[in-house]
């Protein structure tokens, strides 16, 4: 790979990677609750929340990615609260390309998880609440290990969907090597300035890769539903 | 009755004479020229009756859309090398290349009093962030590193650089006050002969290689009547106005 590659391309794909994975991961945190309280609440803000999850599949990337950019300017209201908190402001940052990706994906994770939570049913806490569990403790050993297809596949498309990820990054990163360059953009460049040697070269590392990633944790879910049945 | 048929055939007869005489033409427009175009496309319609139908995007799009078959017949390019390119690959008419609108760079904050007449700012540092466009794939990027680089700011400067995709994105970097300066084209803050706000160095025409901006007459187009007419109608006079009006030279 490092004969193939030029430094650029495997900073590229390095920062790709670490933001793939850390959105996962914070994507995951934030989004088990949200998807629990969905699918048990019989609230009336049920609905207008769930619609506001969604909505980032609504808008095109790059727009997108310009309100963050207004969001996280100086004047915006984000940007207003970083600076009052002394961070500065988050565009053409790592961080803010993380809570950017996160804002982008989190339909993608909330949605697995809320239907795993859903096709659960009420059945398995009433159960383990008869046994004695507290609610937390019967989450933890009962919920969560029953959902686990569910995290699987939100897991699965919230990397995918990140590395996949253009328009937002594009927009907020302004393309500095080492921080906001990702794959995505670098390929993009690359087309743009017609070198088609180098895109096709990354573009093939980076499908390739994803390929085995995804594969790989299609076969854990397949194995886990397998326990489970 | 009869009289009310032969005025229906007769106006039928013009329409379908006029129509065989107006032609349409495909321009690929390079984003930077979107306002001018718009303006010169309507005011061509008017002159000479001929269609011209815009498509907006990056040179480099561009580029790839025509080597793969895109139905342009004109190609009004963001720099000179595109259209050469595309000429010395046989897609493009032998000769029909020409400059239609030079750019004019310009140093531009949106606050006002930041940027001075003289771009004492550069050498002072007092700002975190300075937009430019990529410099790999846009002529104003290039040309603002150029500039840098003739001043003796580059090295300096470039760990501050944040990159916009194109000249629009550099742009909204500035526009959205996440960067505080930065080097667009003049002709993105120019309105009725003066900058729109905030404050601005217009950077000297001898810091940097003149941005040329080409026209060439793609292959497809080579019996189009309306590209005929558009290549001829770009050098009027009342076209250059136009062009001057929005912040380019000629």
């Amino acid at each position: 790979m490092n004969l193939l590659l030029d430094a650029d391309a495997r900073s590229a794909i390095t920062l790709t990677l670490q933001l793939a994975s850390l959105t996962t991961l914070l994507l995951l945190l934030v989004a088990t609750p949200i998807a629990w309280w969905l699918a048990r609440t019989t609230s009336f803000w049920r609905g207008p929340v769930g619609a506001v999850i969604t909505l980032p599949l609504v808008l095109p990337p790059t727009v997108l990615g310009f309100y963050l950019l207004v969001a996280m300017g100086p004047h915006g209201p984000m940007g207003q609260l970083t600076q009052a908190l002394g961070w500065g402001t988050l565009s053409f940052t790592f961080y803010g390309l993380l809570i950017g990706s996160a804002i982008y994906s989190l339909p993608f994770a909330v949605q697995p998880i809320q239907h795993a939570f859903e096709a659960m049913g009420e059945r398995p806490m009433e159960v383990a609440a008869t046994l004695g569990a507290r609610p937390l403790d019967a989450f933890f050993t009962v919920a969560l290990p029953l959902a686990r297809p569910g995290f699987i596949t939100a897991a699965i498309m919230s990397f995918a969907h990140t590395v996949g990820e253009f328009g937002v990054v594009l927009m907020i990163g302004g393309n500095i090597p080492g921080k906001t360059r990702v794959v995505s953009t670098q390929i993009y460049g690359h087309v743009e300035a017609t070198e088609y040697t180098q895109a096709h070269w990354l573009a093939g590392v980076m499908l390739v890769f994803s390929f085995m990633v995804l594969l790989g944790l299609n076969l854990l879910n397949r194995k886990s539903t397998r326990v489970l049945q | 009755m009869r009289h009310f048929l032969r005025s229906v055939a007769l106006v039928a007869g013009l329409t379908s004479g006029a129509s065989t005489f107006a032609a349409e033409v495909s321009v690929a427009v390079a984003s930077n020229f979107t306002a001018p175009m718009q303006k010169i496309a309507q005011v061509f319609e008017q002159d000479t009756g001929h269609k011209a139908v815009l498509a907006f995007g990056s040179t480099g799009n561009f580029y790839a859309q025509i080597k793969n078959g895109a139905p342009f017949q004109i190609l009004l390019a963001a720099d000179d090398e595109t259209p050469a390119r595309i000429e010395r690959e046989g897609l493009g008419v032998a000769k029909s290349r020409f400059t239609y609108a030079t750019g004019k760079l310009v140093l531009w904050s949106k606050q006002a009093g930041l940027v001075d007449d003289k771009a004492e700012v550069l050498r002072s540092g007092r700002f975190e962030r300075i937009a430019i466009a990529n410099p790999k794939l846009a002529p104003y990027g290039s040309a603002a590193v150029e500039t840098l680089t003739r001043l003796g700011l580059l090295q300096s400067l470039a760990p501050k650089f944040v990159q916009g995709e194109n000249i629009s994105q550099a742009y909204q970097f500035i526009a959205t006050e996440n960067a505080a300066l930065g080097f667009v084209a003049l002709s993105q803050v120019f309105v009725d002969g003066r900058i729109k706000e905030g404050s601005a160095w217009m950077v000297p025409a001898n810091l940097h290689t003149p941005i040329r901006q080409d026209a060439v007459l793609l292959v497809t187009g080579k019996d189009n009547a309306a590209a005929a007419a558009l290549l001829v109608y770009l050098r009027s006079d009342r076209v250059k106005n136009i062009i001057r009006s929005f912040g380019y030279d000629l």
